[in-house]
């Protein structure tokens, strides 16, 4: 599904990715984890260009992000991403936070219906062979498709009293999952996740976790950045330990956690568990 | 006194000195409303190119120029800026524009120029996370702008914004330099015509007063309407 191939990443000086080569399968739930500054974050945001890699190449459906003659936000409408601080549009009621992506995105492909259909038209004029035009959504049906999708979603997660709500009169885990389903309005193919619980109070840590068990259970493909080392062995199939921007041991859970190799990791290991 | 009221009122109202004022008075908020908004578009777009991650030519570029527009409109005075734009730019570029218009738009390039500078803190004072989740669900870096940051950036400036629009209204009072008859013209001709300035002047005074109060008054309450639309709804 994403293949990073000598994904190098600098600033400055400071090399925080050093040649990364990994590949994430389609349907795999992937964890990463590591001690602080050692580049999860970083190597995350790279897998959908939020962060500019230095050199290397991801690639997604084929295509590298990293070039930048590809149009990197039709990619990103397949990519979901969850941050730690949530970043729910403050200036946007909760319904609107879910209905924008989409409602702007399916504007923007009716837009190019339009103009694809006018030069049709004209072609048509001078050439015998009739093109076929395209269908063009009406912007009511945009609107209305988007609402219906982001009102199931939040009745999904229990919260579809707040959907006037501004994001500001929220909890952290009403947030947090909010940013979730907002994410997946744009039924994305992979999910990444970046330390999704760390901003919470310890009693909405469960509420937000189970709703990421719940979709990693509906095949969502997740690369998810974690602390919570529990978390990782109940639904990683695969754990990345990354240590000095380098993926220095991988495997499963069990692997991982119960028969650390390297050295760095069991001394993570005996400091984290 | 009661000699410098009845000659007042003979020029204010018998020889309808009034309807003056009352043009001088929809000049001066012609001025410095079209001037505020096309300062706020102005402003807008160059703090856009301000903040755009330089990474190629043609930002840098565009900053640069940015940068020269704003040094211009902030080092120089507003008097010495129409008069360069209404007998020198305009005509040399061939446009020709009523003072008034003429006054618009050098007020409205004017306030661009303090505008940016204040959208620009106010875009800066939106998180960063904002901008990362509207590109991250792969909206572009310029509809991001449009819906998200500049609407939460525009909340954060609107008393600063207020304040701009304030020293606008008093600052369109040189407008006349460029025949303009704008509210101080009317009343400086009031005034001039029987020589009796005391209550004309004062009178001029008041009407900035007004309308600087009723401004005020006006941003607080929208400050307090979108601070309600925030909390709960
Ligand atoms: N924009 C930046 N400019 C300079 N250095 C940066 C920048 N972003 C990250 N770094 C540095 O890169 C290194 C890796 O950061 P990163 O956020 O990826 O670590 P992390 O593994 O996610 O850590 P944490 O567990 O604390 O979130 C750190 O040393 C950090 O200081
Ligand atoms: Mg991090």
């Amino acid at each position: 599904m994403i293949e990073v191939v000598n994904l190098k990443k600098v600033y400055g000086k400071l090399t925080v990715l050093d040649n990364i080569s990994e590949k994430i399968n389609a349907g795999e739930k992937v964890a990463i984890i590591g001690p602080s500054g050692s580049g999860k974050s970083t190597f995350l945001r790279c897998l959908n260009c939020l962060e500019d890699p230095t050199a290397g190449s991801i690639f997604f459906e084929g295509k590298d992000l990293a070039d930048l003659s590809v149009n990197i936000n039709l990619s990103r409408r397949h990519i979901g991403m969850v941050f730690q601080q949530f970043n729910l549009f403050n200036n946007k009621s909760v319904l609107d936070n879910i209905a924008m992506a989409p409602i702007l995105v399916a504007k923007e492909e009716r837009r190019k219906a339009l103009r694809h259909n006018f030069a049709v038209s004209v072609s048509n004029i001078f050439s015998k062979k009739k093109k076929a035009k395209c269908a063009v959504r009406k912007k009511d049906d945009i609107k209305k498709e988007a609402y219906d999708n982001a009102m199931r979603l939040l009745k999904r997660i229990g919260l579809e009293e707040k959907a006037k709500n501004y994001p500001s009169t929220l909890s952290g885990g009403q947030k947090q999952r909010i940013a979730i389903v907002r994410a997946l309005a744009m039924n994305p193919k992979v999910m990444l996740f970046d330390e999704p619980t760390s901003a919470l109070d310890p009693e909405m840590v469960g509420e937000v976790l189970d709703l990421i068990k719940q979709v990693a259970d509906e095949g969502m493909t997740m690369v998810i950045v974690t602390h919570e080392m529990g978390f990782a062995r109940e639904v990683a199939d695969r754990v990345l330990f990354m240590d000095k921007g380098q993926i220095i041991e991988q495997g499963s859970p069990d692997e991982l956690f119960n028969h650390p190799k390297h050295p760095r990791l069991v001394e993570f290991l005996s400091k984290v568990l | 006194m009661q000699a410098k009221w009845e000659v007042f009122y003979d020029k204010f109202i018998v020889y309808d000195g009034w309807q003056t004022v009352v043009d001088g008075l929809i000049a001066t908020l012609q001025i410095a409303v079209s001037g505020l908004l096309i300062g706020i578009v102005l402003g807008t777009l160059i703090a856009a190119v301000k903040v755009v991650p330089k990474t190629n030519f043609v930002a840098k570029f565009l900053s640069v120029i940015c940068d020269i527009y704003v040094g211009f409109f902030r080092g120089t005075p507003i008097v010495v800026q129409l008069l360069i734009g209404y007998f020198v730019l305009f005509p040399a570029l061939g446009v020709q524009l009523k003072a008034l218009n003429a006054a618009i738009a050098i007020f409205g390039m004017n306030s661009g120029a303090y505008i940016s500078e204040i959208m620009r803190s106010g875009i800066q004072s939106v998180d960063g996370g904002q901008l990362e989740a509207a590109r991250a669900v792969g909206l572009s870096f310029s509809v991001s702008m449009v819906k998200v940051v500049i609407p939460q950036a525009i909340k954060n400036i609107l008393p600063t914004l207020g304040n701009e629009f304030i020293v606008l209204i008093k600052e369109t009072s040189v407008a006349s330099f460029i025949t303009v008859v704008d509210l101080t013209k009317a009343f400086k001709d009031i005034a001039s015509s029987n020589y009796e300035y005391i209550i004309p002047y004062l009178m001029l005074a008041l009407v900035y007063l007004v309308l600087v109060i009723i401004i005020t008054l006006g941003i607080k309450l929208l400050e307090r309407r979108l601070a309600v639309v925030d909390r709960s709804r």
